[in-house]
Parts: structure tokens; C-alpha cells; sequence
């Protein structure tokens, strides 16, 4: 498993138009995949607008302590991208004039930005209610990381965690070795301060992803197993799991082209396409903030490079009217969101 | 045609309704029936298929139901314990004929 970034490697894939253009190239019997715009076209969604913005996911930062085989960051110790303490300022002035009440810190591992903790701080002081994409490891990392979950307690921070597998060799097959370990330490931490008990104001939800080029199973089931197995074996409780698909896109699609299943994957993603799940996907209430300010339709968009289709394009510009008012951007990878049950950050989306 | 098994006749199983619409149709709506949660789930189920596509020797089975165990949840060890099964009871009809060949020696050996 490598340790290194595409980005660090050089890959041909951390270049964003080079993914794209694999996922609009004709397939090996030179047919084409069907496009994701026509197929919503054809359900009335022309143009695909937001219904609201509720949500900022704000991506704080390429950095992390764990090199992920599928991170559709394409996240690692070596990026050093990392949004400025400006840039916050920034958001916090749009969080309040626009008075967004929920805010979604991912990275990266989102802890590592240095302002990280001051950032949260003033979101709770706007009387936000803040999700964090911690992945667990982090607490364990290095000393200064240990007193996160007392941290996150006081501020009342919604911790959603990845766990791919309740067994070692899935989890590190995918997150790395060691990861299932320490990730059952910081998962007992955070039970052991109050986190996944139920208690509305410490909420821990666990996040599963596929190991491999498949689609996640039912969530409800998953879940059912998830939570009788982490409590009989590790003793650990937690609240809600959501299943989220991969999507194609950065090292999840390397994984595809370089094992050969990049096109059953498409196929499969296309097959599986739901009509129901299109009115719910998260762009519709959801912008991303990229670790420079830019804004995109959703932290996949950000990752291709695709910044909203609006004048203002920079946290700096941030005018709610005209981001409500966008066309969202749409492209291959979006199949993804709408296959089966659905997927977003918060799990399934079928209603 | 230039082999028996082809990967790419998978996905054309709907196919089948070509040569006889009625049946076919019967078929799969019989089939998408069995695999619906029921007493049991379905991915019990899902590890069923798998069990008997080793038993029944169906690459296109195999093919479809590994990806559809995986899809269920199920896990690597479920799904070698699922063959396993098939194992041991198509060894064990090998073997339990052995009773029959054990009675015809006695019968005609002194």
C-alpha cells in the first residue's frame, strides 16, 4: 500500500482533467457510457438547481496522518495545503451574514490545521452546530491530539468517523496498517466521555464505505451488525452508521484503472442508477469550501476542480442569493451519488 | 463462437426472454421473488447462491454472487465457510455412497 500521495508520486490521475477525461472516454468496445446530465434531464431536473444552501462543508486541509487506499482527496502526510486562518475569517463572516446553521469540517484530517480548534470555537460561538470528519487515528497520532474527545464534548461536535469493516484485515486493507486498532482505541475514548450513547449533544455516527469495487450493502442491516458486533467484541456503542458508495474519482478511480475495474464499476454504478434518490443528493443543500476559499457544488466537484458555476466563485464572494440561484455542475462521477439507495455524507438518500 | 464461457454473457441473462418472452418473464419475476427479504435475509440468501453456484459448478453464478454476498455485508469468511458447505456435502455424497459399495463387497465376499 502505498504511503505517498498521487500528487507526490506524480500520478497522472492527481491531475483533475486527466480524471475527467477518463470518465467521459468511450469504454474498451468504444461505446459510451450514458451521460449523468442527459439521465436527470430526462427526469425534469433541467437545468439541476439547489433547493437551499443549509450546509458548508468546509475542507480544511490536505493533510492527514493516514494515506487511504480510496480517499477521493487524495489526502497524506505529504500535502501541505491547508487552509489560513484569512480564509476562516472569511467563512465565519458568510456563516454569519448568511446565517448557515450547520458547518461539516473534513480535510484531510481536519484537527491537523493548526487553527482547527480557534475555527471551531468561533463556529460554536455563531451557534453553529458542527460535524466533524475525524478518522479516529488522529486522537492517537501524537500526544496534543489525546484530549480531542473532551474537546469535542464541549463544544457539542457531531463526530462521523470511517470504519470501514468491524474486522482488521478489511479496515486496513483499505485505511492502512494498524488503522483498525487504534481506530477501536479512539472509538472506546470517545465512548468513555460520553460520545454514542444516544445523548443528542454527542453524537458519534460511524461512516462504511465498500473495501473494493462494489456498492454498500442496506444500511439499516449493516448497521444492526455493526453496532452487535463493535459492542459484544470492543464494547463500543455508537449511534447512527451510514453507507456511503465511492466514489470514481482521484485514488478510489486509480484503484479502478489499475485493477481493471474501472468500467464494471461505471456499469455497475449506471445499472443501479435510482430516480428516487436525485431530488436528495447533498449538492442540492450542500457548497464546498476548499482549503483556498474557492466554492464547488459538493467536495467531489472540489476534487475535480469544479468550482460553482457563479460569480462568485471565492469564500471573499460568497453571496448566498446567486449560490441558491446556481446551475450545479454535473459530470460521470455523480453516478455515484445516485446509484442504489443513494449516497451522501450522511449515509443512504432514498426517501 | 469460439468457447463456452464468456464473461461478457453475464450481464446478457436478461436475454433469455428473446426465445420465449412468457417463460422468461415468469422466470425472473420468480427469481427476484426468492432473493427478496424474507424469513430469511437476504443476505443469507445471498450466501446460499453462492454455496450452491460452487456445488452446481456456474462460473456466472460464482461471478454474481460474490459481488452479491459483498453487497449484502457479508464478509470473506463468511463467504469460505458458505463454500465450505457446498464442500463438504458434495463430499460427503461421494462418501456416503460408500455405505452402498461397503454393503454389495459384504454381499458377495465371503
Amino acid at each position: 500500500m502505498s504511503k505517498k500521495s498521487l500528487k507526490a508520486l506524480a500520478h497522472d490521475l492527481s491531475d483533475s482533467m486527466i480524471q475527467l477525461k477518463v470518465l467521459n472516454r468511450p469504454t474498451a468496445d468504444g461505446s459510451e457510457f450514458p451521460q449523468f446530465k442527459e439521465k436527470v434531464a430526462n427526469l425534469g431536473f433541467t437545468p439541476f438547481k439547489p433547493v437551499s444552501v443549509d450546509i458548508l462543508q468546509v475542507n480544511v486541509g490536505k493533510m492527514c496522518n493516514q494515506v487511504c487506499k480510496h480517499c477521493h482527496v487524495d489526502a497524506g502526510p505529504d500535502r501541505k495545503e491547508i487552509m489560513t486562518k484569512d480564509t476562516m475569517q472569511q467563512i465565519l463572516a458568510a456563516v454569519r451574514g448568511a446565517k448557515i446553521k450547520t458547518i461539516d469540517l473534513t480535510g484531510g484530517a481536519p484537527e491537523m490545521n493548526p487553527n482547527f480548534r480557534w475555527f471551531a470555537e468561533e463556529l460554536t460561538a455563531l451557534g453553529c452546530h458542527i460535524i466533524v470528519r475525524c478518522n479516529l487515528t488522529i486522537i492517537l497520532a501524537n500526544p496534543k491530539y489525546n484530549d480531542l474527545p473532551q474537546f469535542f464534548k464541549k463544544h457539542k461536535i457531531e463526530v462521523a468517523s470511517s470504519l470501514p469493516h468491524f474486522s482488521a484485515k478489511r479496515t486496513d486493507a483499505q485505511r492502512g496498517d494498524g488503522v483498525f486498532e487504534k481506530s477501536i482505541e479512539a472509538l472506546q475514548m470517545l465512548n468513555a466521555v460520553g460520545y454514542g450513547k444516544g445523548n443528542p449533544d454527542l453524537v458519534l455516527n460511524l461512516v462504511f464505505n465498500p473495501s473494493g469495487a462494489f456498492l454498500p450493502p442496506d444500511q439499516a442491516g449493516l448497521e444492526k451488525d455493526f453496532k452487535t458486533k463493535l459492542k459484544t467484541e470492543y464494547d463500543i456503542e455508537f449511534d447512527q452508521l451510514f453507507a456511503i458508495t465511492n466514489i470514481p474519482i482521484s485514488r478510489f478511480l486509480d484503484y479502478l484503472v489499475s485493477t481493471g475495474n474501472y468500467e464494471s464499476y461505471m456499469q455497475k454504478l449506471i445499472n443501479a442508477f435510482n430516480p428516487a434518490t436525485v431530488g436528495e443528493v447533498m449538492c442540492r443543500n450542500t457548497v464546498s469550501i476548499g482549503w483556498d476559499g474557492y466554492l464547488f457544488d459538493c467536495d467531489f466537484n472540489q476534487m475535480l476542480d469544479l468550482k460553482v458555476a457563479a460569480k462568485g466563485q471565492h469564500i471573499s464572494e460568497f453571496n448566498l442569493k446567486e449560490l441558491e440561484q446556481r446551475n450545479i455542475i454535473l459530470n460521470q462521477h455523480c453516478y455515484g451519488c445516485t446509484a442504489g439507495a443513494g449516497s451522501s455524507c450522511g449515509g443512504e438518500i432514498a426517501q | 463462437m469460439d468457447r463456452y464461457y464468456d464473461p461478457k454473457d453475464l450481464p446478457k441473462f436478461g436475454n433469455i426472454k428473446e426465445f420465449s418472452p412468457e417463460l422468461g418473464k415468469q422466470f425472473f419475476s420468480y427469481y427476484n421473488d426468492v432473493f427478496k427479504e424474507g424469513a430469511l435475509t437476504s443476505r443469507e440468501k445471498a450466501l446460499i447462491a453462492l454455496a450452491v453456484s460452487h456445488a452446481v459448478h456456474c462460473p456466472y453464478c460464482i461471478e454474481a454472487y460474490t459481488e452479491g454476498c459483498l453487497e449484502k455485508g457479508a464478509d470473506e469468511a463468511q463467504m469460505m465457510e458458505a463454500v465450505h458447505v457446498a464442500a463438504a456435502i458434495k463430499s460427503g455424497s461421494v462418501l456416503v455412497h460408500g455405505v452402498q459399495m461397503m454393503n454389495k463387497t459384504k454381499e458377495i465376499t465371503m
